[in-house]
């Protein structure tokens, strides 16, 4: 299951509908906001998503996952808004009969969706300045360093 | 000429100033359009850096345009 989340992810929610007696193991992964980029305070910051394509292609990372891995059970959600320090960003869960598939596939899903969905990121500083994370050109700044 | 519908997220929404729109263009592929639009609106991020979806599909900038498609320019990516 992958889903974008306009609304504060439950992680025990989505562990818990992972729930299966075939699994051995399961491992999640939660994306949390931190505080600092590239050395520079983050007060707080915005996902934005193309939201059909990023379900697309959400989906097809978890079947690649479940080709690549003996799994039970996959799960993915990734927010959209405006996300304060600590708050969940993105939730991973994997089931698995063994827990070498279950890491393995964590691992994969997130690797893969940080790389492919369609989903962009604004970093708030507390100079005051914002940024679109890796949208830098020369001229202004290096590629993903905040200005300020 | 082909009617495409655009639509723009993040710095490109930002920076074309609306969400969406239509226009009437005579550019073949997404790499065209999207040269055409940068010409005409400014957009900091150079060709090679966007990449196409077009009906909700990622495609190749050279694929052929067709009236009605709906163009989507992605900046890089920064989920997660």
């Amino acid at each position: 299951m992958f889903k974008i989340s306009a609304t504060p992810i439950d992680p025990v929610a989505l562990q818990g509908a992972l729930a299966d007696e075939r699994a051995g193991a399961c491992v999640t992964f939660e994306g949390w906001v931190r505080n600092r980029n590239e050395g520079q305070p983050v007060l707080s910051l915005e996902y934005e998503a193309y939201v059909p394509l990023a379900q697309k292609e959400g989906e097809k990372i978890l079947g690649e996952a479940r080709a690549k891995f003996s799994l039970v059970g996959a799960a993915c959600v990734h927010r959209v808004g405006h996300l304060k320090l600590g708050e969940l960003a993105v939730w991973v869960g994997v089931t698995a009969e063994h827990r070498g598939a279950a890491f393995e596939a964590c691992r994969y899903i997130i690797d893969e969706a940080k790389a492919r969905l369609p989903i962009w990121k604004k970093e708030h500083y507390a100079s005051g300045a914002t940024a679109w994370i890796n949208c830098a050109t020369r001229g202004e700044h290096a590629e993903g360093v905040p200005p300020g | 000429m082909p009617k495409i519908h655009v639509q723009y997220f993040a710095i490109l929404r930002e920076q074309r100033g609306v969400s969406a729109e239509e226009l009437n263009t005579s550019a073949a592929t997404p790499g065209a359009l999207y040269d055409e639009l940068r010409a005409r609106h400014g957009f900091s991020l150079p060709r090679e850096r966007i990449r196409a979806a077009v009906n909700d599909a990622f495609t190749d900038s050279s694929a052929p345009l067709r009236d009605g498609d709906r163009v989507v320019f992605i900046p890089p990516v920064a989920g997660g």
